[in-house]
């Protein structure tokens, strides 16, 4: 019988076990319907099975189907239920690997949460046997689904509103070392980055509560940094403080102290799950604040192409969820980064359509129907004179974040910040004026470092500083000429 | 002290012809260009007063150079900025901010500490300018 072939009635129901394709999960003719959520799987079958009922049992898996027959299925409208596998594309270049789409009806998700969209998507299916591997590779979101979600809880342009910062790039650094200092000397850091010239400063994702320093020791600090760096220098300045804890009672109690001592942003850690992601977004558009997140976990998952979760598909799902900050990668740091993929991702960040783009690794058109826009963070490995190159690839509406490249500067903290900030603000006028920033930007560099001589040492220092490696998560599809970034 | 806020704070005061450029590149990008002045330049006053309508059909920046001109006679001991704003949807908000005036004497802010519960700090930050009425800041 060929397995493709999808059986009705007593021969569908008999007690017994039958082909996934057989039981409804595949349907070659299926039109997805505009309100379908429609995944995309990279499905990497067992040598023998066949990548139509490999497709099939993915749908199963994520929608309705268990192992075997069950004749409770005619209790329900079971049709509409089952996802759909409807076309399986062989990734080219990659033998054994392919690309399995598949339609899931609005009505398997309860609206405006993350949990119970990831627990059918990505529930049971990846441990299926059947499969060497699986990853599920992007998603398109009907507008009816993306409508009963919050989405960013400030959102990039009343961030720049609040900020009083327009037209440039913000600027930031990650207080190091990221563990061992005390309250009063964790502040220190905080206040010589902010009156040197950055916006913000940002705790690392490992900053909690510990012994060499609790938690409100720092926000105390921090705050009087904050505050005194405002004074100084007439901006509005922030810290992340990280709320991240135990319980979401723990993460509360943080929030609201933070709120208290007039902090602008608190931040989170992507590992406390995506509920508690979804409560202190809500929190946060309650109670004005920005919500930075950072990524910390997600390269377990994301970073090999076999098996896992894209991250353009967590980008997705955490603009749905409703942070205002998420790390995206730097293109030239320390951190993966392929350019084609990590502009595939700003654009999910940044944009009110994603049209498919294939050489950027997004597979369907995406409307995010006005929800906020996320301000995606640059973080890992960048310094002051590949600022041409930042700007270039990662335009004007990003976090910069030079941790290293800040307080690792051999004048001092303050200096690195000024050097950092002299960099932008030059290369940012230099490209308003007509500047060709990508082949002048050393040229550019050299001579705003002529009158500011932070920035001249920072260049020196770090003048041969590039990461250059093999990306493991590059796009499988050439790109087109016009789309080289 | 130097007061940072806008784009280009960090970088020598610009020339005449330097602003002409900045918002040529704002209003071949569909924005309006607008001049606005303060002698209050508290980090969260949005509201700086307006010295015109933002130039929703100019397409040359020396009209903008010249209000700022014009500005200048009238309010040269003050902030001067120019804001470039975009009307597209989705943004309908600032797209540029940049100092164009400053008073020759900045006095800076003053950090005002109330000390509440616990080690818990309000904190007030006020420019030393204020004090005086509007009008009488800035010489």
């Amino acid at each position: 019988m060929n397995a493709e072939t999808e059986l009705t009635g007593k021969a569908r129901y008999s007690a017994g076990v039958l082909k996934y394709a057989q039981m409804g999960y595949w349907d070659g003719d299926y039109e997805p319907k505009d309100t379908d959520i429609i995944a995309l799987f990279r499905i990497t079958p067992q040598d023998g099975v066949d990548e139509i009922e490999a497709a099939a049992a993915v749908a199963g898996e994520s929608s309705t189907a268990t192992w075997t027959v069950v004749w409770t299925d005619r209790l329900t409208a079971c049709d509409k239920y089952r996802a759909k596998a409807y076309r399986v594309d062989p990734v080219p270049n990659s033998p054994g690997e392919f690309f399995a789409y598949i339609a899931y009806d609005l009505d398997l998700f309860e609206g405006g949460s993350i949990a119970n969209l990831t627990a059918s998507i990505i529930g049971n299916v990846f441990g299926f046997k059947p499969l060497k591997a699986l990853r599920l590779e992007d998603m398109r979101l009907p507008v009816a689904y993306v409508k009963t979600f919050q989405g960013p809880a400030t959102g990039i342009v009343v961030e720049r509103e609040r900020l009083n910062v327009y037209g440039r790039p913000l600027l930031g650094a990650t207080v190091k070392p990221k563990l061992g200092l005390s309250g009063r000397n964790y502040g220190r850091v905080v206040y010589e980055a902010l009156q040197g010239g950055l916006d913000f400063t940002k705790d690392d994702e490992n900053i909690n509560s510990q012994p060499f320093m609790h938690w409100r020791d720092r926000f105390l600090y921090c705050m009087e940094a904050v505050n005194r760096a405002s004074a100084a220098t007439g901006e509005v300045k922030g810290t992340y403080l990280n709320i991240t804890a135990a319980t979401m009672e723990d993460m509360y109690e943080r929030a609201e102290f933070a709120k208290s001592l007039g902090s602008v942003i608190v931040m989170i850690d992507l590992v406390i799950g995506y509920t508690a992601i979804q409560s202190m977004a809500k929190w946060a558009r309650a109670n004005d604040m920005i919500l930075h997140l950072h990524r910390a976990g997600h390269s377990t998952y994301t970073r090999q192409r076999s098996h896992g979760v894209s991250f353009r598909v967590i980008a997705k799902w955490m603009r749905l969820a409703g942070v205002d900050h998420l790390h995206a990668g730097t293109v030239v740091g320390k951190l993966e980064g392929d350019p084609a993929t990590t502009k595939g991702y700003y654009d999910i960040f940044r944009e009110e359509y994603n049209p498919m783009a294939l050489e950027n690794g997004i597979f369907f058109d995406q409307d995010w129907a006005s929800l906020n826009k996320m301000m995606p963070v640059a973080s890992g490995g960048i310094h002051a004179g590949q600022m041409h190159q930042l700007i270039h690839y990662l335009g004007e509406d990003v976090v910069l974040q030079f941790g290293g490249g800040t307080i690792g500067h051999p004048d001092g903290i303050a200096a690195g910040a000024t050097a950092n900030r002299v960099a932008l603000e030059s290369m940012v006028f230099a490209r308003n004026a007509g500047r060709d920033i990508w082949n002048e930007g050393p040229d550019i560099l050299r001579a705003a470092a002529k009158s500011c001589s932070p920035l001249e040492r920072a260049l020196e220092t770090w003048k041969d500083v590039s990461f250059n490696y093999t990306s493991t998560d590059a796009p499988d599809f050439a790109p087109t000429p016009e789309v080289a970034m | 002290m130097r007061l940072r806020q806008g784009q280009f704070s960090f970088l020598p005061d610009l020339t005449d012809d330097q602003i002409r450029e900045q918002a040529q590149y704002a209003i071949d990008n569909g924005w309006a260009v607008s001049v606005e002045y303060t002698d209050d330049p508290h980090p969260r006053n949005s509201y700086w007063d307006m010295w015109c309508r933002p130039m929703f059909d100019n397409p040359d920046a020396a009209a903008l150079v010249f209000e700022v001109n014009e500005c200048r006679k009238e309010h040269g001991g003050k902030y001067i900025r120019v804001i470039a704003f975009d009307s597209s949807h989705g943004w309908e908000s600032i797209r540029m901010s940049f100092i164009v005036n400053r008073p020759a004497d900045e006095p800076g802010f003053r950090l005002v500490r109330q000390e509440v519960d616990g080690r818990s700090i309000r904190y007030t930050i006020e420019s030393y300018a204020v004090r005086e009425p509007e009008g009488r800041r800035y010489a």
